[in-house]
This record gives structure tokens, sequence and C-alpha cells, in this order.
């Protein structure tokens, strides 16, 4: 479903700031596949992610999602295949807009956009379906600005976003990071339980460890633009933090120092 | 006093065209476009050019709107493919609008005295000229509201105003965000000509300075229709805006009658907009938000 190969990306080259953010970096998953990215500060990935997004152009090597080579594809072509759930809860959404309008936004996503109505009386209903199977009193907030509403309300609405209109690949950059401790879980459950309703192809970014061991079939762990560790499958399963530290100083030779990574 | 009002209201509704055109830039897309300080005196100096060669005042009103849209187009362009900041595309645009308007002129003003204009059509109606204006500002004013209340609810309408509040999720949505900032861009510089060219046949004469300044003037127009006419719905807040644009000039004339010299009204106009876009600074400074610090849930 996804293909990266021999991926390279470089910051500010030419300057003092010059970084490698990502050195020949591979990664094939296939259909259904939930790999969990795993990584301290400046691993390299929210930038895989973003490279991935078409946020960023990248220096060397592929991507290629459902077969298409995207290497090229500006960010808002890539977007017909891709849902994407960010940190910041405020970037998925647009404030000033009601919520029906963020929804409409979405489910015509990859589709041309025409000088037909933004909003069907179809959808709407459709739309308050959707929202009281998540269950958090939102399908009687149509009409409200989603800047009123909170974060973890506003990365619920994001998730049912990415996947109204089922994508390829739904990319998740650290989108409970920002969400305190009860609201990060229940945002969790919902990526999960939505996952598994529409049968999707996942990447999520997360920064803590149980979570990575806990969600998804594949764990990826990065270190310094290159990935080190790839478990799946059973050996996924088994996984602990305190196996995954003893591998992770195997493939590094460095000791794990990312406090916020341990501590959480 | 009567005729004063009246003219206040004649001479608004004839701005408010140009107003909701600085709306659909700076509320919407979230852009000061200056180069509407250009594209209204390219509507005024097209209109009056082309009447002067005997065109149909209608169809040289048209004329005067696509070389607005035009206008907007080059500044789309400018920020969108070329990267250079929103201001800046701006104001190159309306820089050399100031020459390609005395190009369309041929001097600095032109008159249009005793020529037929889109408001002599009505007076031959029978309207009487001052009546003439009102009526034909208040058609032109409902009918640029009716379009963009529509407009502004299909897709591409919805497109456009998510991409000026959040164009990063705009194109996680498969929105290509430079298509929708040129789109408006072009409308509301399409608007300002439109404007630009209803004025020049109001005073009868277009020219090449008349610009200068009313980006200022429409900006005060917006800000007053927001904060005295509210803003509940998309519809209410475009009506707003042509009640915004009439106060701005009922103040003026009362301002003017009062014996502020015409010199400084653009001094006063631009203290004006000053102030009550510092309003929320202001109100904090007074009026401390308090912020209360518990412990506990």
């Amino acid at each position: 479903m996804l293909k990266v190969e021999g991926l390279y990306k470089m910051f500010n080259p030419g300057t003092v700031n010059q970084k490698i953010a990502l050195r020949d970096v591979s990664i094939q998953m296939e259909e259904g596949d939930f790999v969990t990215l795993i990584g301290g500060n400046g691993a390299g990935k929210s930038t895989l992610l973003n490279c991935v997004a078409g946020v960023y152009g990248v220096d060397k090597g592929t991507i290629s999602i459902a077969g298409t080579d995207v290497t090229k594809l500006p960010e808002h072509k890539r977007a017909k295949m891709l849902g994407r759930v960010f940190q910041d809860p405020m970037m998925g959404t647009a404030s000033d807009m009601i919520l029906e309008e963020n929804l409409a936004l979405a489910l015509r996503r990859g589709q041309p956009r025409g000088l037909k109505w933004g909003i069907t009386n179809k959808e709407r209903e459709t739309y308050r379906q959707m929202l009281s199977h998540l269950d958090l009193g939102l399908e009687d907030r149509l009409h409200t600005k989603v800047g009123l509403l909170s974060g973890g309300q506003r990365q619920a609405i994001t998730l049912l976003m990415a996947t109204i209109n089922r994508p390829k690949l739904l990319l998740l950059d650290e989108h409970t990071a920002a969400l305190d401790p009860k609201t990060a879980e229940r945002v969790l459950s919902m990526t999960d339980q939505l996952i598994e309703e529409n049968n999707l192809t996942a990447m999520m970014v997360t920064h803590n460890m149980r979570d990575a061991i806990k969600h998804g079939n594949r764990l990826i762990m990065m270190h310094d633009g290159r990935i080190i560790l790839d478990i799946k499958g059973e050996e996924k399963k088994k996984l602990t933090v305190e196996s995954i530290l003893k591998r992770f100083g195997r493939a590094s030779g460095e000791e794990f120092t990312y406090d916020r990574t341990l501590l959480s | 006093m009567l005729e004063i009002i009246k003219g206040a209201i004649s001479l608004g509704l004839l701005w408010a065209v140009m107003t909701i055109g600085v709306y659909i830039s700076y509320r919407i897309l979230d852009i000061a476009d200056l180069t509407v300080e250009g594209s209204i005196a390219l509507g005024a100096a097209i209109a009056a050019q082309a009447i002067a060669r005997g065109t149909n005042p209608y169809l040289a009103t048209v004329i005067s709107l696509v070389g607005g849209m035009t206008a907007g187009l080059v500044t789309g362009l400018l920020h969108t493919k070329l990267k250079i900041p929103a201001l800046l595309s701006g104001i190159l645009t309306m820089i050399a609008l100031y020459s390609i308007n005395l190009r369309v002129l041929g001097k600095a003003s032109l008159s249009l005295l005793r020529m037929d204009t889109v408001y002599t059509v009505f007076e031959k109606l029978g309207f009487e000229s001052s009546w003439a204006i009102i009526v034909l500002g208040l058609l032109s004013v409902s009918i640029v509201i009716c379009f963009l209340y529509w407009f502004f609810g299909t897709e591409i309408g919805c497109a456009i105003r998510a991409t000026g509040n959040n164009p990063n999720m705009v194109r996680a949505q498969g929105i290509n965000t430079n298509t929708m900032i040129i789109i408006g861009l072009v409308i509301s510089n399409g608007l300002v000509a439109l404007s630009g060219a209803l004025i020049a046949q109001n005073q009868t004469f277009a020219d090449v300075q008349m610009g200068t300044g009313s980006i200022v003037i429409g900006l005060a127009s917006v800000i007053i229709g927001e904060v005295l006419f509210g803003k509940r719905n998309f519809f209410l807040r475009l009506t707003s805006l042509a009640m915004g644009a009439i106060t701005y000039r009922i103040i003026i004339a009362f301002v003017l009658k009062l014996g502020m010299h015409s010199n400084d009204l653009k001094l006063f106009t631009a203290i004006t907009v000053a102030i009550a876009l510092s309003l929320p600074i202001i109100k904090d400074y007074l009026n401390p938000p308090k912020i209360s610090i518990e412990e506990g849930e």
C-alpha cells in the first residue's frame, strides 16, 4: 500500500543549520498494516510522515501509494489518497467554519469541486449518524463553529474527516500528544475503532512507547534519520517497554535518553 | 440636512460594492490586498475612457469589472506562483496600475460631463438624478450580495473560505490553496473596479489619484459594519458591509459639516481605523482578563 525507497531529506542545506533528517529510509507497508512509528526528538518520524504527505519534497528516493508514484505530486494532489490527523488539534479543522462545513470539505476530498452547493441535506443526515456513532454529543452541534469546541472534540472530528472518505493510507502525526491523558485515551480507542471498521492502512507517529506497543500490528523505531527497528506479527505482540529499550541500545549503540518517551 | 443624508446614502451604496470586495480579501482570504487602490482607479479609468469613446455605459461598466478581475489575477499570480508576500504583491500591482491607469486615461483625469452614464438611463425612466443613483446603487449591491451569498455556499466558495481560515487543512483535503487565493482576489478586485466605474460615472470624471487611501476607507467601512450591525450569518454579514459603507459616508458628511477641512479626511479615517483595529488591545488594557489559577478539577 505504501512503498518508500531510499528516501533522503536534508533541511537547510549549505547553512550552519544543515540537518539530514532522513537517511536512506525504506518501508513497505501491506494493505491493512497499522504501523506505529516511534523515536526520540529529531529521529525523523514526523519528517517521514510529512514527506509521504507531500508537505516536504524529498532529496532522493521514491514514494508510492497504492501503486502510484507520488514522489513529485504536490500535497493537494496526494490528498486524494491520504487521510491526515495532525499533532495540533487546531490544524485539522477550519475554526471559523461550522462543523458540518468542515465535514463537507472532507467528504469531497479528492473530488473536483464545482458550483454545486457545498453541503446537501442528504449529507447532513449522514453526518448526524456518524457523529452520534462517536458518542461525543456532537450530533446536535452541526451548526457550531469548530473553534468553540475542545481540543479533544476537534481531534475526534479531524479523525472522522480523515476517514469519512476512505483513504488508501491514514497518517496520524502524534495526534494525541497535545491532549490530556484521559482524552488521549479516548481519541486513541476511537482511532482503533475507525481503522478496524473501515479496514484501513495506517501509520501512527507517537512518542509514547506504551501506545506504540498497544496499538497496531507493526512497530518501527527511528533514530537519527534511520529505521533501526522493524517489529511485526507475533513478535510485536510480545514487546514490552524494557525489551524495546534493550533492542534500541543494541541497534543504535546508544543509551535511550528521551525523557518524554520514558516518562509517559 | 436630508439632502446630506441622501447624498451620503447614494455614495455609500456605490462604495459598498468596493467594501464587499475588500471584505473578501481582508476577512475571507485574510490578506491585506493593496491592489484595490489601483483597481478602483482602473475601473474608473476604463469606464470613463470607454464611455468617452461612445461605448454603452453598461458595457463600459462590465469591461471595468473584467479589468479589475485581471488586476486581481496578477496579484494572485505574483503571490502564489512567484511566492512574493501578499502585501508586497498588492503594492507591486498597485504601483504598476498607476502607470496603466494614466495610459488608459491618456491624462491625469477625464471628464464625463454631458455624456450618457449608467444613471442617465434611470433618469430617462423618470427618476430624479439623486434617486437614480440610489436605485442603481441599491440594485448593484443587491445583485452582488445575492451572487456572493450563493457563490460562497458552493463547493468552491466553501473551499475559498476554508483557505483563508486554515490553508494546511485545506491542502490536506485535496484543495489547491493557490487556485482558491487567486479566485478570491479576482472576485475581490473585480468588485472594487466595478465600484470605481460606478463612482466615476456618479462624479462625472475619472481621476488617476482617486484610489489613494481607498483601502483604508474600505477597511473602515468593513469594521463599522461589523461593529454596528453584527455578523450572525453570512447574508446579514454581507448586508452589514453595505450598511457600514453608508454609515461611513454619513459620518464623513457630518464631520465635514461640523467644519473639518476636507484635506484632513484621510488623516481622520486612518486614525479611526487604527483605533478600531486596536480596540481588543485597548479593552484588555483597561479591563485585564481575570486569570484564576486553581488546583484540581
